[in-house]
């Protein structure tokens, strides 16, 4: 292909014909979201022109609802949009927390946390939190759809687990109960605008004083965000006391394999990303006392 | 590949506009416009000097396309000033000082009239959270924060 083109389809069987189209005649597509990784990739000296596929006129990749029935975050839906529902500022504080970090109120505008997930950076802010708060990737294909764990999802560097031809349509959850809350946390050299050095995703489930569930997924420190079961084994059945808090950490900490760079060594990474775990539990504790 | 015909509302007219399916808003409305009051500074969303409003929505030109643009209404720095003369905010950045070089300036004020219209009294670090995508190399930000204290003071009690 010379130059590039687009096409904004409004159904999922039109992009899914886009793709498949595509694909049979050798071309390169590119899904768009908010573009924020997207457009930064085009400006690459060697980016390679192809068909931008934008999903942001489908009715399903607009969805945001949230009800007793469960949660839906459609892959068009933007931080921005995001942060002002309310229900899902009470429902999933944790995970409003990481969209909240990804670049300036400028990206927010645009950015989607689906859009973070595809990309599959390692450092990817939202992926921890969508892992501890139980996503499920709702997934388009040629012969229907297919769900997938969103721990599943990231497969390596840059690489996720959609097909050819595939895309995602957004991601669900399970409703959280009262007692069950989320907490995101990450570590930057600078407040704003920066790359997580460690992030941790958390979502506890706090019953008469015991913790009932728990969920720990840790990102920017290993190829990829990790699920650690580990930790939330430390977690369930005690009282989130600091003996609990100090194994979860710690099992962060063991199953981290964090690369050494100029934001920080694989050694203090690692301390980084136990001291990270210990105070998100804490704060999700406590958001699920207060309810 | 044929140019692609693109039709939207910019500062409240109707404007059609050609343009490839990889050129940015930033470049359509610099380049095709000739709206050069959004700046480019960086091009990768890491300066704030493009920011626009897209239907109401706080954004970087540079990390849209120009066809996205397709039935939006975009309002840039050319459409802050109104009929009576400066808006508060481009007054109010001139009292303070908040400009030197002036090239953040423009990206500045469409973010600062953003934060104002959802958060008319916006605290110190209210502004300075919002506005921590806008770079300025010049100012060292303190005048421009005391300018959008002052606009959103003015704003809220008119002289
Ligand atoms: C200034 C700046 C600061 C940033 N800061 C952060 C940060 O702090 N933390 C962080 O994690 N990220 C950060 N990012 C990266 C980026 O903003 C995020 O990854 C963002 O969430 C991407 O979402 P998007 O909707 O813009 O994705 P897009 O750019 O539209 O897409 C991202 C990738 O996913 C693919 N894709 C998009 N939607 C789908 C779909 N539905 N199905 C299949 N594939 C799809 C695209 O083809 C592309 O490869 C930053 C970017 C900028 C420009
Ligand atoms: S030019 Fe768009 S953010 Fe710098
Ligand atoms: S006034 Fe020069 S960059 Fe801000």
């Amino acid at each position: 292909m010379e130059s590039y083109g687009y096409v904004a389809p409004s159904s999922i069987a039109e992009v899914l014909a886009v793709l498949n189209e595509s694909t049979g005649a050798g071309q390169m597509t590119q899904l768009l979201a908010g573009g924020s990784d997207v457009l930064v990739q085009m400006r690459m000296p060697n980016h390679q022109p192809r068909t931008i596929v934008d999903i942001k006129k489908l009715a399903e990749t607009n969805r945001l609802e949230v009800g007793a029935e469960g949660i839906y975050i459609g892959a068009a839906v933007s931080s921005a949009v995001m942060n002002e529902h309310q229900g899902l500022q009470k429902a999933m504080p944790g995970l409003l927390e990481a969209g909240d970090l990804i670049g300036s109120t400028q990206v927010q505008g645009r950015a989607t946390i689906c859009g973070n997930l595809c990309n599959a950076s390692p450092a990817g802010d939202s992926i921890p939190a969508l892992i501890a708060a139980g996503g499920i990737c709702d997934i388009a294909t040629a012969t229907g759809s297919r769900e997938m764990p969103v721990e599943d999802f990231v497969i390596g560097v840059g690489k996720n687990a959609l097909m050819d031809g595939e895309f995602l349509l957004g991601v669900k959850f399970a409703m959280p109960n009262a007692n069950t809350k989320d907490a995101y946390l990450r570590f930057t050299p600078r407040t704003e605008m920066d790359i997580a050095v460690a992030g941790v995703g958390v979502r506890v489930s706090v019953e008469n004083g015991v913790c009932t569930d728990a969920r720990v997924s840790i990102g920017a420190v290993a190829p990829t965000a990790l699920l650690v079961s580990e930790a939330a084994n430390a977690l369930i059945g005690s009282t989130l006391d600091d003996v609990a808090l100090e194994a979860a950490g710690q099992a962060c900490k063991n199953i981290a394999s964090p690369i050494s760079d100029k934001r920080g060594t694989a050694e203090y990474r690692q301390k980084v990303v136990a001291v990270l775990c210990k105070r998100a539990i804490a704060i999700a504790h406590k958001r699920a006392l207060e309810n | 590949m044929a140019r692609l015909h693109v039709e939207s509302t910019i500062n409240g007219e109707a404007q059609e506009f050609l343009c490839d399916a990889n050129q940015s808003l930033l470049d359509v409305l610099r380049d095709e416009l000739g709206l050069t009051g959004t700046k480019e500074g960086c091009g990768t969303g890491d300066c704030g000097a493009c920011s626009v409003l897209v239907d109401g929505r706080l954004v970087c030109s540079c990390l849209m396309l120009g066809v996205e643009a397709s039935g939006a209404q975009v309002e840039t720095i050319e459409g802050i000033a109104g009929d009576e003369g400066l808006h508060p905010l481009q007054n109010a950045f001139l009292e303070n000082a908040a400009l030197q070089c002036g090239i953040c300036t423009p990206g500045f004020i469409v973010a600062s009239k953003a934060l104002l219209e959802k958060h008319p009294n916006p605290d110190e670090s209210t502004i300075r959270y919002w506005l921590a995508g806008n770079l300025c190399r010049c100012t060292g930000y303190d005048k421009i924060i005391r300018a959008v204290q002052d606009a959103a003071a003015k704003m809220s009690h008119p002289a």
